[in-house]
């Protein structure tokens, strides 16, 4: 049971992460993540929603018919969405702010439905639960990565501290502005998978 | 007048095109980009989706959720402030005209229900939909400007992806570096079309 728990666990981290493998949960994923904070709290927010609603419709996989099944997890999960917003706008507001709508698009974030679908309504409800964490880790992986080069190369500073010396200010960095807009976000997703697979050939894709 | 119905368009396709520079409904843009053909299609249902469901939540918006948007029903309830059920309110809309729209599709456009069937259910998740709605209460736009918003998004967004898929079509007679096969190569695609479309920024009319 303790191995069967660690794998699923762990499996969405690398060897089947949601972003890189399954394309999930992608909107999100670039949008947010010209900063740290930004990702931080993102992560944060997306992994609290996929094991809650996890847990949710674990519980009650029982009790929901078949054919209303998408409106029943949609509301579950919109309804722990507007939880998440009301508490980021309670303590973090300044950031909930700069992610302006893409708090209220974790709705419709395809991990969240797909896991909710593919796992909990199969599943008891502490593997579901599990298995949530462990989706949303894997999704917050990525998002950190991302968020990290976006900010450290586009902007010669992580979590808003100057970390390169900017040429600006008599140093070596010139920042590339391109990171922080939205194609940045394209290729350092891109070059991340390339890597990604580089190391685990079996995900390559057929030709 | 026209104008700025015009400039509100002419932005919402271009300059603030919804795939490539707010990245919504990337799941479906990446997963039905391998074809021109039902890129298309699902561009359609796409476009049809937005044009209906954006204004419709604006009219839900401004008479049952807005702080004091109840207040034409009794004078007591001029007070109450719906709008945390924003969420809620809106994807349930949205699920609810898809569910419509095939429908009637099904019943007087049975060839048209045959080419957009498949892709009409899979919109309701998708992001563009959902993600056009709360930007129009993000900047409050009037009900014409949100239909007019609602129906650019979705031709810009018909576009890009339309554009993707004949880029990818293309791209079966390459050979492309093992790890980057499909996924990889794609995203690569999006970033470079994201800065061919910079190029509009600044357009105003």
């Amino acid at each position: 049971m303790a191995s069967e728990t660690r794998r699923v666990l762990m499996d969405p981290l690398i060897h089947n992460n949601p972003i890189a493998l399954q394309v999930l949960g992608i909107c999100s994923a670039l949008a947010v993540t010209t900063g740290m904070q930004t990702s931080v709290v993102m992560s944060v927010a997306v992994v609290a929603v996929i094991a809650l609603s996890n847990l949710s419709v674990s519980l009650l996989r029982n009790m929901i018919p078949t054919n209303i099944r998408i409106i029943v997890q949609l509301t579950i999960i919109a309804s722990l969405v507007i939880v998440t917003d009301q508490i980021l706008k309670a303590y973090v507001y300044e950031i909930s702010k700069q992610l302006s709508v893409f708090v209220g698009l974790i709705i419709t974030n395809c991990i969240i439905m797909g896991r909710a679908e593919a796992f909990a309504m199969q599943n008891p409800p502490l593997k579901s639960l599990i298995d949530g964490i462990g989706n949303g880790m894997g999704y917050a992986a990525i998002l950190l990565v991302v968020g990290a080069s976006r900010e450290v190369l586009g902007a010669g500073t992580f979590w808003g501290i100057p970390v390169l010396p900017l040429a600006s200010e008599g140093g070596w960095f010139t920042p590339n502005g391109l990171m922080s807009l939205s194609p940045g976000a394209f290729f350092v997703i891109g070059f991340l998978i390339w890597i990604l697979r580089t190391f685990r050939p079996e995900q390559n894709e057929a030709e | 007048m026209l104008q700025d119905y015009l400039n509100i368009a002419v932005k919402a396709i271009f300059v603030e095109n919804m795939a490539l520079t707010f990245f919504l409904g990337m799941c479906s843009f990446l997963a039905v980009s391998k074809r021109v053909s039902t890129a298309i299609g699902l561009g359609l249902a796409v476009v049809f989706v937005l044009t209906v469901t954006t204004p419709l939540n604006h009219a839900i918006n401004d008479y049952l959720l807005r702080p004091g948007a109840l207040g034409w029903a009794h004078a007591s309830l001029s007070g109450q402030d719906l709008s945390f059920l924003r969420f809620l309110t809106f994807i349930g809309t949205i699920a609810a005209t898809v569910q419509v729209v095939e429908m009637t599709l099904d019943r007087f456009f049975p060839t048209l229900h045959a080419a957009l069937g498949v892709f009409l259910p899979l919109i309701a998740v998708n992001c563009a939909i959902l993600g056009a709605s709360l930007l129009m209460v993000e900047r409050g736009l009037t009900l014409p400007e949100s239909a007019v918003f609602g129906f650019g998004s979705g031709v810009g967004w018909l576009l890009a992806i339309a554009a993707l898929a004949g880029i990818r079509e293309r791209l079966r007679y390459h050979h492309i570096p093992a790890g980057l096969r499909g996924l990889g190569i794609t995203f690569l695609l999006t970033g470079l079309m994201a800065i061919g479309f910079m190029a509009f920024g600044g357009i105003q009319l």
